[in-house]
């Protein structure tokens, strides 16, 4: 057989006379071009504007307002409502999640509670608040719970609602990817359920499980419409700050300081995001 | 390989004892009340189709399922209740069973650190596992940097640290190439018969089961068909589906008389005795038949035309058309060389024992024939 | 790996086709275990739904039922506020263009990028995460500006799909990212590019309808969003459904219809989501 007669598959042309290829990654232009403009850009206008000052000068000063009191007031409030309701959804996400993954993959529950999940994961704002309200609030249906009300129970159980499917969406690939015969092994090799947990599942879950957590997190950060309509304690929450700077309804009408209050979450946001990358990683490797 | 294999005073091997097991899932019977009893230090080789029961058998003796009847004994003591965990038997699976978070000896010395052994002894005998199968030089590195071959030589040090009573095998080397599965092999066979274990091997390949066995069970739709050593399970299978399961076999018709089959003029004896006389199909295997001396001749039940020459290194395979039917042939290369296709040869049938299966009933054959 | 997993998807079968036992003991623990799991769960995610619903068919008094804001969804009209059913109309146009244009820009970019720009698939991921994480206010803040020079043109709401494309992202590329990582895209194109297809081809006719299960979820879960979505709107002062509940419920509070049409657009989006699991399912062969 002779090797002139076969011809390269792929329909290509013949190398002789070929023109200049373009590269492969052009191809991803448009996305990355989209991304850029939306995402990126606006993002980056904000981390710059928040070093200007209203004339357009650059004034770094800015960056003292953070350690404002009342500026740090907020954050901190911030802090702990995301702290905790990240907690509590990414542990209780996880239980969800393997409730889940340990069952029939083509049964009735899983497609159930992964529906639930996609839906209530988007759910959480106004809908939600509404709901509570309903349940809990003035005229509410079940009990009315005074300790709702107080910061930041109440908003932490809010948050949780939506957090919990999150974590669901998030974490479930990491369980279905624990191979079955890890289990049998350990099984095999003397391990009670309990140790099978502490040495092989637990250490091989950790890092998807801390990155679902800190997608929790950045999550909470940045979950502003559940606030608004709440219609409570909402000042302590700094998104809510951000909008009542820009609409210099109260407080501080300076909208460069508002930049630097959307910058402060960006960077929360930015070591968030970090670690998360980091941590996939290694969960990846693994659990691939 | 590497420094020489350190044999371990392991305690003395123990006889398994396997007693109406029975499991079914749903409406589908995976066991059918099988009976097994691997001997002290043997190693017994589970062969068959997917679908047969093999991997059932082992798991159940795992303990990693339960039976839905039966019983099963290690060294006298009935074991069917006991939790997988406290079976004290060490698994080899297919694939994917190494941590992939812990190193090569952590992996290895895991059992021992559920058992309590202090850290240094844990390492060392770790290690010595290693340089067993001959790779202690990988001991700190990861699962997923050593190739499919070294990872199962892993897998055997670390089902071996345990000093179990009982070796199991689940397709270990299914999954790894021709090359390394045959060197593999050998080396598990040579590994378990210096350690002296009882072990229960499970494969669907025959080359495999065949080389290393004690003895092998060939099993289908939950029943062993035959349990015998190798040479036995290949020229005197019990049935049809274990002739034609291990090794390839013509099906030519022939007669019964006197304890004796005719095949094609040639008479050949049987593996059974006591076969009733009449039309029977044989199973004759292809290294049986071999070129006649007078190899050209015109005319002949055994004379015909070559359909096509299988070159396969030190034997050939050569089809013949013999007119009414076609037979295969299983030649030494150099006898086969003259030949291609269109050639006259006649051939010849050794006078090695065949099984037979009466030809008049054409769904017996059928079934036999596992259609 | 996907990050997230979607609605319908099934986890790759185990290596045996037969099923796997477990120990009975064992297998009695986990079915307990699941068991309260759901129940509790379940009562946690009905219990404020129900309420919702229920406060739906409130009446005038306290306790009695009635069936009027549900009646009253067609033609509620608030003070200073358009009509409910326009935000309605509006919010669901939004999200079928939203839906369109992500599915344009991100199934042809990733199964490019499968093909034959692995090494951007890193950044891809990463990109396509980051907008969980960035505070809607830091886009609103950002892009500001420009959306105060569009709605100069007093262009509609329908502007809005512009930045919802960028919030459905995390959702809808870990959708595409695990329907892609199902089918051997490699293979399956150079087949095609063998036997003389264009790319175009290869990506519409040959590994589209192979990921037809992912495209459905990244769709339905797009759609979740955009339904569901206020702040950005609320923030740009424009009228999607949200912000028109809202605004209902503040000048209104106990408008019964608010609750009716949450309980509407949540029902809505989960029956949509409960039919994909099962319309998109690849019809299995034996075992």
């Amino acid at each position: 057989m002779s090797a002139a007669a076969t011809t390269q598959t792929g329909a290509r042309p013949a190398r002789a006379g070929r023109r200049p290829s373009v590269p492969s990654w052009v191809g991803t232009v448009p996305f990355l071009a989209y991304v850029a403009v939306f995402l990126l850009w606006p993002t980056g206008i904000v981390v710059v504007d928040s070093f200007k000052n209203p004339a357009g000068g650059w004034a770094f000063a800015n960056i003292t307002r953070l350690g404002d009191p009342l500026v740090r007031g907020y954050f901190i409030g911030s802090f702990k409502l995301c702290v905790l309701s990240s907690l509590f959804g990414a542990v209780l996400g996880a239980i969800l999640a393997y409730a889940i993954a340990s069952g029939d993959p083509d049964g009735p529950m899983r497609r159930l509670y992964l529906a639930v999940s996609g839906v209530l994961a988007q759910f959480g704002g106004v809908t939600l608040a509404f709901a509570f309200l309903v349940l809990i609030g003035p005229v509410g249906l079940l009990f009315h719970a005074g300790w709702f009300y107080s910061f930041p129970w109440g908003i932490t159980v809010i948050y949780t609602y939506f957090q919990i499917p999150l974590m669901v969406l998030v974490f479930l690939p990491a369980i279905d990817g624990v191979k079955i015969q890890w289990r049998e092994a350990s099984e095999n090799l003397g391990a009670s359920a309990w140790q099978y947990w502490r040495y092989v599942g637990g250490p091989l879950l950790m890092p998807a499980f801390l990155g679902g957590l800190l997608l929790l997190f950045a999550n909470a950060l940045s979950a502003f419409a559940t606030i608004v309509a709440w219609e409570n304690q909402i000042a302590y929450i700094v998104p809510q700050q951000i909008s009542t700077a820009m609409t210099s309804e109260v407080g501080l009408s300076n909208v460069n300081v508002a930049d630097l209050l959307a910058l402060g979450m960006v960077i929360m946001v930015a070591i968030v995001m970090t670690g998360y990358a980091l941590l996939q990683r290694r969960a990846a490797r693994w659990l691939r | 390989m590497t420094a020489a294999p350190v044999t371990r005073t392991a305690r003395a091997a123990v006889e398994v004892r396997l007693e109406g097991l029975s499991r079914h899932y749903g409406a589908v019977v995976a066991l059918d009340h099988l009976d097994l009893t691997l001997e002290p230090g043997e190693l017994i080789a589970l062969l068959g189709p997917s679908g047969c029961g093999k991997t059932t058998t082992l798991r159940l003796l795992a303990g990693l399922e339960d039976a839905d009847t039966g019983r099963i004994t290690v060294a006298g003591k009935d074991i069917t209740g006991v939790s997988a965990a406290k079976r004290d038997m060490g698994m080899v699976f297919q694939a994917y069973s190494l941590f992939p978070h812990m190193t090569v000896r952590q992996n290895v010395a895991f059992g021992l650190r559920l058992r309590k052994v202090g850290t240094a002894e844990r390492d060392q005998r770790a290690l010595e596992m290693l340089e067993l199968v001959g790779l202690a030089v990988q001991a700190d590195r990861y699962p997923h940097q050593l190739s499919g071959g070294q990872q199962q030589r892993v897998a055997l040090a670390r089902a071996l640290a345990i000093e179990p009573q009982v070796l199991l095998l689940d397709e270990p080397l299914s999954a790894l190439d021709a090359k390394v599965r045959a060197q593999l092999r050998d080396e598990i066979r040579r590994i378990q018969l210096e350690v002296g274990i009882t072990t229960l091997f499970v494969t669907h390949d025959q080359e495999e089961a065949l080389a290393i066995a004690d003895r092998v069970g060939v099993m289908r739709d939950g029943r062993l068909e035959q349990l015998a050593p190798p040479t036995e399970v290949y020229s005197r299978p019990a049935t049809s589906f274990v002739a034609e399961f291990v090794g390839l076999s013509n099906r030519l018709a022939g007669e019964v008389t006197g304890g004796e089959v005719t095949v094609r003029g040639v008479t050949l004896p049987l593996v059974e005795r006591d076969v009733p006389g009449g039309q029977v199909v044989a199973l004759v295997r292809p290294e049986a038949v071999t070129l006649a001396s007078d190899a050209a001749a015109e005319s002949g039940p055994l004379t015909g035309t070559v359909i096509a020459v299988t070159f396969l290194g030190a034997t050939s395979r050569v089809t013949v058309d013999l007119g009414d039917t076609t037979v295969l042939a299983q030649l030494p290369t150099s006898d086969a060389a003259a030949l291609s296709a269109g050639s006259r040869v006649t051939l010849a049938i050794r006078r090695d024992p065949v099984l037979v299966s009466a030809a008049s009933d054409p769904a017996a054959l059928a079934a036999e024939a596992g259609l | 790996m996907a990050a997230v997993t979607s609605v319908g998807e099934t986890p790759a079968p185990a290596a045996a086709s037969r099923p796997r036992g477990m120990h009975a003991g064992r297998r009695r623990r986990l079915n307990a275990f699941r068991y309260v799991v759901f129940t509790v769960f379940g009562l946690f995610f009905l219990l404020p739904l129900l309420a919702m619903v229920r406060f739906s068919f409130e009446g005038a008094k306290l306790g009695t039922w009635s069936g009027a804001a549900w009646k009253q969804i067609a033609s509620y009209q608030g003070e200073g506020v358009p009509p409910l059913l326009s935000s309605i109309e509006i919010t669901l146009e939004l999200a079928v263009i939203t839906s369109v244009v992500m599915l344009v820009l991100l199934v042809p970019t990733m199964i490019w990028v499968r093909l034959r720009v692995q090494w951007l698939a890193r950044t891809m991921e990463f990109l396509s995460l980051l907008p969980l994480t960035i505070p809607a206010i830091v886009l609103v803040v950002g892009l500001g500006p420009i959306y105060n020079r569009i709605q100069h043109y007093s262009l509609s709401a329908l502007m809005l799909f512009w930045i919802y494309v960028v919030l459905a992202l995390p959702y809808a590329y870990r959708a595409l990212a695990a329907g892609l990582g199902a089918i051997d895209v490699t293979t399956l194109s150079e087949a095609a590019r063998s036997l003389g297809a264009s790319w175009f081809t290869v990506m519409v006719r040959v590994i589209a309808p192979n990921m037809r299960q992912a495209i459905l979820n990244a769709l339905l879960l797009t759609f979740a969003l955009v339904l569901g979505e206020f702040t950005i709107a609320f923030l740009l002062l424009y009228n999607n459904l949200q912000v028109e509940l809202y605004s209902i419920s503040r000048n209104t509070p106990n408008a019964g219809v608010v609750f009716s049409t949450s309980s509407a657009a949540l029902a809505f989006a989960f029956i949509l989501l409960l039919i994909l699991s099962y319309a998109g399912r690849r019809r299995r062969g034996r075992g």
